[in-house]
């Protein structure tokens, strides 16, 4: 099986602003390798290099030492992005373009002919179900469907990774259903997924294996039975790594 | 390069979304259209000042759109996150900085475009002649020096986080290059040292886009800047917008940006 997606040793540094401040260390000699074809959760609680790991495997920040590859080429390189889609936890689009028209944008970033644009984006908007309001203004939209939006764009390449950020934060019991709906349907075309979350409980029904994190360290990984043996279910497992027990309400 | 294009279209469509834009762009063709319409005195050679004038504004409102637009296209995206999902694509950080510029500068020079199709139509009909040559020499210094003024304003933006900040340095920069350019030198011999070796240093490594004015030249005697000179003047601030694309692609490169 190959590996689409691997980081070796990656150690990411933050130097404060403050005068002889201590660094601050993000992530530490994380090793990870997520396979073709599965569907891998990345767990943490807040503030333990998730966010950060991502940030890195995006190119947004540059690792301190180690590596990290998508596809086999540096996450450094701008083309290793190329058979990528990325869904942020939050909308960050240009508010005063339409759907066709954002859509169209990102589609020559990522070098689409024109007939493959036009072939393109009447099927993700159907897919995501914004057909009716493709040439309205982005700023016009509810938050339910920027964030249709945003699938729709990660989805523009035909990727082969998808990298989720918390993708059903936010989102109403809808908006959940057609995530996990996506993530099953690319993982039955053979796509890779890789998110982060905080559902625990969406975690366990989606993804094949899972990571988790905690102050910058991989602690497990492992497929979620795997992972949640000797616990109730992934949660307590999550709680029991993280070194935190849920305490009966008094 | 169709990356590069492709980000200036979403910066142009911002651009002629925006209604700030509109506002410059009547009042300066309103001021342009009331100045020419104007017969002071009665006075046939009154037309210079009111050439005058309308270039002046044209002038003014050109630098206010270059550099306004331009502050504000990193910092915007920085502030409204649209960075993320652009650079989680194949996109350099470079070609990001190549396609603000051309955004930014394309659209400058539609609107200098349009106010010199004015400025030639209200001036043409009140002296009955029309030295299009002249014009586009001047249209075309213009927009190179806008060029220039756009690439120094994206390196500010790099290392200013707020619009407003690059947007005052920048006008205190351009205004003082544009009203002590030329005078930097003899004001330096009048100094005593150090302060003629610092100003003299300044003014051979500033880029002098007082030398793009050509105001004058349709103003008064409308004559001909030589064609080899236009072409040297142009180098001149391609390789100034090179060196200034050049140091903000470096300090944007090495920015950390964290979701």
């Amino acid at each position: 099986m190959s590996v689409i997606l691997k980081t070796e040793k990656l150690r990411v540094e933050f130097k404060s602003s403050e005068f002889r401040q201590a660094v601050k260390i993000a992530v530490q000699g994380l090793d990870l390798e997520v396979n073709a074809g599965e569907v891998f959760g990345f767990l943490g609680p807040n503030g333990a290099g998730k966010t950060t790991t991502m940030n890195v495997l995006l190119g947004f920040v540059p690792p301190t030492s180690g590596t990290a590859s998508l596809f086999g080429i540096d996450v450094r390189q701008p083309i290793a992005r190329q058979r990528i889609g990325y869904l942020p936890e939050l909308t960050y689009y240009y508010k005063f373009l339409t759907a066709d028209e954002l859509l169209r944008f990102y589609a020559k970033i990522f070098g689409l002919t024109r007939a493959e644009t036009d072939q393109r984006i009447p099927d993700l908007l159907k897919l995501v179900e914004l057909e009716h309001a493709a040439k309205r203004p982005i700023k016009s939209y509810s938050k339910g469907m920027q964030q249709r939006v945003g699938l729709a764009q990660a989805l523009i390449n035909n990727p082969d990774l998808l990298v989720l950020d918390e993708p059903t934060s936010g989102l109403d019991p809808l908006g959940r259903m057609k995530v996990r709906e996506i993530i099953q349907r690319l993982k039955n075309e053979g796509k890779t997924v890789f998110f982060s979350s905080h559902e625990l409980g969406e975690v366990e029904t989606v993804c094949d294996r899972v990571a988790i994190v905690h102050q910058g360290e991989l602690k497990t990984v492992g497929s979620v039975a795997d992972v949640s043996a000797g616990s109730a279910n992934l949660e307590q497992a999550f709680l029991k790594i993280v070194g935190a027990q849920s305490q009966p309400l008094p | 390069m169709n990356k590069i294009f492709a980000l200036a279209g979403v910066v142009i469509k911002e651009l002629y979304r925006r209604k700030d834009f509109y506002v410059l762009f009547v009042l300066t063709a309103l001021l342009t259209v009331a100045a020419g319409a104007v017969n002071f005195f009665h006075d046939d050679k009154i037309i210079r000042y009111v050439k005058d004038i309308c270039l002046l504004l044209i002038w003014v409102s050109a630098l206010v759109i270059a550099i306004v637009t331009t502050a504000r296209q990193i910092p915007a995206e920085r502030e409204a996150r649209t960075i993320f999902p652009l650079l989680a694509k194949p996109v350099s950080r470079g070609q990001v900085i190549a396609g603000k510029f051309l955004g930014c500068w394309l659209a400058t020079g539609v609107a200098l475009l349009v106010f010199y199709f004015f400025f030639a139509i209200i001036t043409g009909s009140r002296e009955h002649i029309w030295p299009w040559a002249v014009y586009f020499q001047a249209a075309w210094m213009q927009w190179f020096m806008l060029a220039i003024v756009i690439a120094l304003v994206v390196l500010g933006s790099i290392y200013f986080a707020a619009p407003s900040s690059t947007s005052t340095i920048s006008f205190i920069v351009v205004v003082g290059i544009l009203g002590i350019g030329s005078h930097l030198k003899i004001i330096a011999l009048q100094q005593p040292e150090p302060m003629q070796f610092i100003l003299t240093v300044i003014y051979f490594v500033m880029p002098h886009l007082e030398w793009f004015d050509l105001r004058d030249f349709v103003v008064y005697d409308q004559s001909l800047v030589s064609w080899p000179a236009l072409i040297v003047a142009t180098v001149y601030a391609a390789v100034w917008t090179g060196i200034f694309l050049l140091l903000a692609w470096l300090g944007f490169r090495r920015k950390n940006l964290t979701t």
